[in-house]
């Protein structure tokens, strides 16, 4: 719990996160390749109150899990005209730490199937998945803390 | 016990929302919902047109803001062409109080919607359709004996931040595909939008 405690602290001290704006063909990279990793990818935007809501939980996970090669990754369904307007000045009141990409494509019908067929497109989703085993998990839903955590968990043993 | 709560709550996770809903060639299941004018819908208020465009949207989603001025044309075109636009608010107006009927009423009065705008209260509409977000079109199509079966499901075009840079106008054409006798090309399409708020 100190751990966790001085680690929450550390982050804090070092900075909110950085934005890179990407392409779809970035995000399908990451779930595809190689590493060892597990992967939380969570699909949300400003604008959406449910995606606010769990967004601490995220926040939360990668810190807990950020020795247990856990990626905890925010894709950002914002506007990218509203990067400096929108996104940056939420991203430093907020002290997001955990990695922020902004998805820069304009039809969604071209690309939501490319990151998971079972997504009707509805905000927020999560997708975690072990790149170990390939084994997905996808949640077209806001999640709780307890189920993120014991989700990642069930991954990790 | 607390690995098969967990089983259990992994389950639900993946299988609530791969829910049934509506597939194309599916009969439009029949509803019963008020509109702000106070009336009751149904289908059998459409006995006289060709089709109905139904689109789960709301007030509060800002992809339905951005949508409301094309949802507007897209009624105005086509109303005339026998295929009226029906607007279903299925969120739940404690979750998101800027959905209340009263302020349903509200939006519709400030941006002058000549449309049919009624509020899904029990939630049981979007479900048996299986809409998930706002916007979420299910146009729908008349058969013999005042049925109406679904022709398309999606979106309403490409580009929701910005009207003037559309290059595919899903729901334009899927209409249009109607009107000429034939089935919409793509029938299915996806887009990004603001979860449906279920009541908890």
């Amino acid at each position: 719990m100190n751990i966790a405690l001085m680690l929450i602290f550390f982050t804090t001290v070092q900075g909110f996160a950085q934005v890179r704006t990407v392409k779809i063909e970035a995000l399908t990279s990451l779930l595809n390749n190689d590493v060892d990793s597990i992967y939380v990818m969570n699909f949300w935007a400003t604008w959406c109150k449910p995606c606010i809501e769990e967004l601490p939980f995220f926040e939360e996970a990668h810190v807990t899990f950020a020795d247990k090669n856990v990626k905890v990754i925010l894709v950002s369904l914002d506007s990218p005209s509203e990067l400096d307007r929108v996104l940056l000045p939420f991203i430093k009141k907020k002290n997001i730490t955990s990695e922020i990409l902004l998805l820069d494509e304009s039809n969604p019908n071209s690309w939501i199937d490319k990151i998971e067929k079972q997504w009707t497109g509805s905000l927020p989703a999560t997708i975690i998945q072990d790149n170990r085993t390939k084994k997905r998990l996808f949640f077209e839903q806001q999640l709780e803390k307890e189920q993120l955590f014991t989700t990642i968990q069930s991954l990790l043993e | 016990m607390k690995s098969m709560m967990m089983a259990l709550l992994l389950f639900c996770a993946v299988h609530a929302f791969s829910a049934e809903g509506l597939k194309i060639g599916d009969d439009a299941v029949d509803f019963s919902l008020k509109n702000i004018d106070g009336s009751m819908i149904s289908l059998a208020n459409y006995s006289n047109d060709k089709g109905i465009v139904v689109i789960f949207t709301c007030n509060h989603c800002p992809f339905s803001k951005a949508y409301e001025d094309r949802i507007i044309d897209l009624h105005n075109t086509y109303s005339k062409k026998g295929y009226p636009v029906l607007a279903i608010n299925p969120n739940d107006p404690i979750s998101v109080p800027e959905d209340s009927f009263d302020n349903m009423k509200e939006r519709a009065k400030e941006k002058g919607f000549t449309f049919k705008y009624v509020i899904d209260e029990t939630q049981s509409i979007a479900k048996h359709y299986g809409a998930t977000r706002t916007p979420h079109v299910y146009l729908l199509k008349k058969q013999s004996g005042n049925t109406f079966k679904i022709a398309y499901i999606g979106a309403i075009d490409d580009n929701h931040s910005d009207a003037s840079s559309v290059k595919e106008r899903y729901l334009s054409n899927a209409i249009e595909s109607l009107i000429a006798e034939k089935a919409p090309m793509p029938e299915t399409t996806k887009a990004i939008g603001c979860s449906i708020k279920w009541k908890k």
